[in-house]
């Protein structure tokens, strides 16, 4: 595909050009053990941190604070304060829990499906990729508690022994989805934590203050690099990867049922869990690359986040938003073909009826834009052009959710029952106050822990090589 | 129990993981049992190379697999049918299509908790205190970029003046002895 873009133009494109498949090298030539170890350690071990960091903390931290006081008010007042109402009840905070869960995706399946496949070129970006699905796990996990409208009773969804012998319902989705997210939540930790323990080895070994010693010493749990370690590692890491994978495709799936197990139209239909999946996959690999494309120019990790990494996100997304293509295009034949009254009125009303503009919003920004553009290598490794098309495609992934949820309630089968739907200043300063929690936990995790896999970068280099040579002398 | 004082063992450091698996290939053949190699990566051939071929991961994640469903599975069945039978629209109280997808959930939950902290518990972690981090030149490389080889005072091949001479054979950066 388009291999006149590949002919090298100058010298430097082409040392970043690996000769050997003619695509972008996965890591700048020249990199050694040390000097990978030593980019990535300084990063953290530095008393020096950048004012950026600060700056860009602020801005986190206040969006943090302003969710911390929208949730108290909402915890004082009730869910009155938002617009949610009769018909709309599932408002912003179902949009912005699927929304989130959505993009924690994307971390799950650079981290476990890319290894199962052996993609090596994830192994600079799946860390962050990880850190940035148990963050928005975090924030997406916040919505169906503060949703429930009595929050301290949250616990009532756990199956326990209580004075009130009351147990919960198994057959429907809202509870699968208790288990679906809290299992996601602390499979995706522990696959993070147990990823950086031999990194946290690295940190301790390499720290010079007696604090940072102790501090990476405990997280490290005394990893010491024995292969007999390494190889349980290994066999652990793949297994763990195996499970996460149906894990991550089962816990969209389960909250598309959350939809399609209701018999509303618009939300009734069969194609909702793969269309969920790819949707959330979509809208993971925007925002990997929105948070990769600064901390690479910000951090100068271009040597190891090349744009071999930015090309295959961008073939990954454009894969992605075909099927979500195919989705959409599946729910407007099936309210036809359906011949169901009700089907086709509200797909008229979701496109064209006063609300009809989101869609709109979501077929300029999940369709007309990155699916005509990605397929260009020259686009795909431009990386402002790559940056604008994260953004784009997560506000198109948001408003996706908007128009499921939204435009399937506000004109139901009574046309006496119909209404409309308006967000609040507190529906606002709770979405954007999980994106201050999220970039403040997200640079939190840059500042203090290593944001690339070392020992995984290590194996990609030559010096890894084990020469046959060496390895048959033992023989004679 | 291990002795707690004198020598842990004789540790060669070696510049690149071929000199260290072909190192540990020929202890092996010379008839080497308690030894070990520490490498700052996954390094599967020095594993094969010092006898290392298969390791209980699989199972204890089989297990704690199975474990995960079953338990999961029962309690649906025991709440919906005999703690609280509710009538969902007319579904059985045995409804269990519906009890797969928790269970499935929790198969996963389990499996991975086990397969992470049974890892662990066969590597002995945490153990935040290891003889090898009183080699000096150990904490150096062994996490950065150094392979070392370390053959063990409980060997009964061991001796002091012998397995540094013998180590000092391959050609090794440095051969320390390491202390408890």
């Amino acid at each position: 595909m388009a291999t006149s873009d590949l002919k090298p133009k100058d010298s430097d494109l082409n040392r970043r050009i690996d000769p050997a498949t003619g695509e972008y090298r996965v890591i700048a030539p020249g990199q050694t053990f040390k000097s990978v170890t030593e980019k990535i350690v300084r990063i953290v071990l530095t008393p020096d941190t950048p004012l950026g960091w600060f700056a860009l903390f602020g801005v986190g931290g206040a969006g943090a604070t302003m969710l911390l006081v929208a949730v108290t008010w909402l915890f004082l007042r009730g869910t009155g304060i938002w617009g949610i109402t009769q018909p709309v009840a599932w408002g912003f905070a179902i949009i912005n829990f699927v929304w989130w869960i959505g993009i924690g995706h994307a971390g799950t399946l650079i981290s476990a499906i890319l290894l199962l496949f052996k993609q090596g070129w994830r192994n600079s970006i799946n860390r962050f990729a990880e850190a940035m699905t148990i963050f928005a796990v975090v924030c997406a996990g916040m919505f169906p508690l503060i949703h429930i409208g009595r929050p301290w009773l949250g616990y009532w969804m756990l199956p326990y022994p209580n004075s009130m012998n009351v147990w919960p319902q198994f057959r429907s989705p809202l509870l699968w989805d208790v288990f679906a997210v809290s299992t996601y939540a602390t499979i995706s930790v522990v696959f993070w934590y147990i990823g950086m323990v031999p990194d946290f080895g690295t940190m301790r070994d390499r720290a010079q203050s007696q604090f940072a010693q102790y501090f990476y010493g405990l997280l490290s749990l005394g990893w010491r690099g024995s292969v007999r370690h390494w190889m349980r590692y290994e066999t652990s890491s793949l297994l763990l990867a195996g499970l996460a994978t149906p894990l991550v495709l089962s816990v969209h799936t389960v909250i598309s049922f959350d939809f399609a197990v209701a018999i509303l139209p618009g939300w009734h239909t069969t194609i909702f869990p793969p269309y969920f999946v790819a949707g959330a996959i979509y809208s993971g690999f925007a925002m990997v690359l929105t948070l990769a494309i600064p901390l690479r120019k910000f951090y100068h990790l271009e040597g190891l986040v090349t744009e071999r990494h930015i090309d295959n996100m961008g073939k990954v997304m454009l894969a992605t938003g075909f099927i979500v293509a195919y989705g959409y295009g599946m729910e407007a034949f099936m309210a036809w073909y359906s011949a169901s009254h009700w089907e086709a009125f509200m797909f008229w009303n979701r496109v064209f009826g006063p609300m009809g503009w989101s869609y709109w919003v979501l077929i300029t920004c999940n369709l007309a834009i990155p699916l005509t553009t990605l397929w260009s290598r020259k686009l795909r490794t431009n990386i402002a052009f790559m940056f604008f098309i994260s953004i784009v495609v997560n506000t198109g992934m948001w408003f996706e959710r908007f128009v499921i949820i939204v435009t399937s309630l506000y004109r139901d089968f009574l046309p006496s029952s119909w209404g409309t739907y308006r967000a609040t200043k507190w529906d606002y300063a709770i979405y954007v106050g999980t994106l201050g929690l999220f970039t403040a936990l997200f640079l939190l995790f840059v500042r203090f822990l290593p944001m690339i896999p070392m020992s995984e970068i290590r194996m990609m280099l030559p010096g890894a090589k084990i020469t046959p040579k060496a390895a048959a002398k033992a023989g004679d | 129990m291990p002795p707690r004082e004198g020598t842990y063992g004789m540790l060669a450091e070696f510049d690149t993981p071929s000199d260290l698996v072909r190192a540990a290939q020929q202890a092996r053949l010379d008839g080497w049992r308690r030894m070990d190699c520490y490498t700052p990566y996954p390094v599967e051939e020095a594993a094969e190379a010092i006898g290392f071929h298969r390791n209980k991961v699989p199972l204890v994640t089989l297990v704690g697999g199975l474990m995960g469903l079953t338990a999961m599975f029962s309690m649906e069945t025991w709440v919906s049918v005999l703690a609280y039978p509710l009538n969902i629209a007319g579904r059985p109280t045995y409804s269990w299509p519906a009890f797969i997808v928790p269970a499935y959930e929790w198969t996963i939950l389990f499996a991975g908790l086990s397969a992470a902290f049974g890892m662990l518990a066969l590597n002995g972690l945490p153990t935040l205190y290891h003889p090898l981090f009183n080699a000096p030149n150990f904490r150096d490389g062994a996490t950065t970029d150094k392979f070392f080889l370390c053959l063990e005072a409980l060997d009964p091949k061991f001796d002091l003046v012998a397995t540094r001479a013998y180590l000092a054979s391959f050609s090794p950066v440095s051969v320390v002895e390491v202390e408890y």
